[in-house]
């Protein structure tokens, strides 16, 4: 498991110079202070975590059972609790903030996020079928996913067989991606390369369970 | 206004010249040999300018011994020490791709002639 984490909302991409002049794509994420509200123990709870939240949130748009969760933890209510998953838990204490600071620019992380909605999407998008020909004399049927099974044996269509159906909304985690920059001041982290969930979404980052990237068995 | 607008603030040159396509530019390229590092220029006419923000680029067109050769370049890469306006052309579009058909004469750029003070 992860021995840091951090939630953070993503603002959007863009692209930033490295010290070789080329242009780095990054995705910029918005991560502010998080505030610990509870802290989970394999001895009371039976695994280790961390409960987080973070923003601001009117007092009133929470339920009684809210209220008190956070009046028990003396914590400013957030936009939402989050639990961080990390493997030791000492040194960490309720009420204590988690800033941008605990990452550094070149380490590797693993980041998830609910993946934007496509609604009913075909196979092609789904599955990425190869659809059928333009030509040839196909009618009507260049998406089409083709055969989805034998004919009196089996008499039906196995289950599990890849369709078309709703695609996306589901909780993705792209990993082993770099740290570009973190900015505690700004709460700031630039990350190389896309990450899932639309402008906005929640993300939690995580030091990542991979090894190095390599390209060709060579360091990248 | 785009909300990754205070991360590209501090990709952004501020000293970046006006200059638009049908302009004569010197692009001052740096070119980085071993550990050594040098000056090339980039002499042509800008065919294009496209994107905004940290995204835009130019591409400047020149002929090389009888060979057209086009070069993009980021407007704000730090590759570019500094980019010179030689001329201001006269020209009726953004995007010059007929120069690329046009040899000789005809793939010159008239110059603009500012309007006489009378």
């Amino acid at each position: 498991m992860a021995t840091k984490a951090i939630v953070g909302e993503k603002v959007g991409m863009t692209q930033v110079w490295d010290e070789e002049h080329r242009a780095v794509p990054v995705t910029v994420l918005k991560v502010a202070p998080a505030r610990i509200v509870q802290v989970k123990t394999p001895e009371r709870e039976g695994y280790a975590a961390l409960q987080v939240t973070w923003g601001v949130r009117r007092a009133s748009t929470l339920t009684k059972p809210e209220q008190g969760h956070y009046a028990k933890a003396g914590v400013e209510p957030g936009r939402r609790l989050v639990e961080l998953r990390i493997d030791d838990i000492s040194g960490y204490e309720v009420g204590q903030q988690l800033t941008a600071e605990i990452l550094a620019p070149g380490e590797r992380v693993d980041v998830t996020a609910v993946s934007k909605g496509k609604g009913f999407a075909g196979g092609m998008k789904r599955h990425n079928f190869k659809g059928q020909g333009a030509g040839h004399g196909n009618h009507k049927k260049h998406r089409a996913p083709g055969s989805i099974g034998a004919c009196a044996t089996p008499a039906r269509v196995f289950k599990g067989t890849r369709m078309a159906g709703r695609m996306g909304g589901t909780q993705v985690t792209t990993m082993n991606l770099q740290v570009v920059a973190a900015d505690p001041e700004r709460e700031l982290i630039l990350v190389k390369g896309a990450v899932p969930g639309p402008r906005g979404a929640v993300v939690v980052l995580r030091d990542t369970v991979k090894g190095p990237a390599t390209t060709n068995g060579r360091p990248a | 206004m785009n909300p990754t607008d205070i991360v590209d603030r501090d990709s952004l040159r501020d000293d970046v010249p006006v200059f638009r396509p049908g302009d004569t530019v010197k692009v001052h390229v740096r070119v980085v040999e071993g550990n050594r590092e040098r000056i090339q220029v980039f002499q042509g006419a800008v065919i294009r300018r496209q994107g905004t923000g940290v995204r835009e680029t130019f591409t400047v067109r020149k002929v090389s011994f009888g060979v057209g050769v086009e070069r993009t370049f980021p407007v704000h890469s730090p590759v570019i020490s500094r980019i010179e306006r030689i001329t201001e052309g006269a020209v009726r579009r953004a995007k010059l791709y007929y120069l690329r058909d046009r040899v000789g004469k005809a793939a010159k750029i008239k110059e603009k002639r500012s309007v006489r003070p009378s």
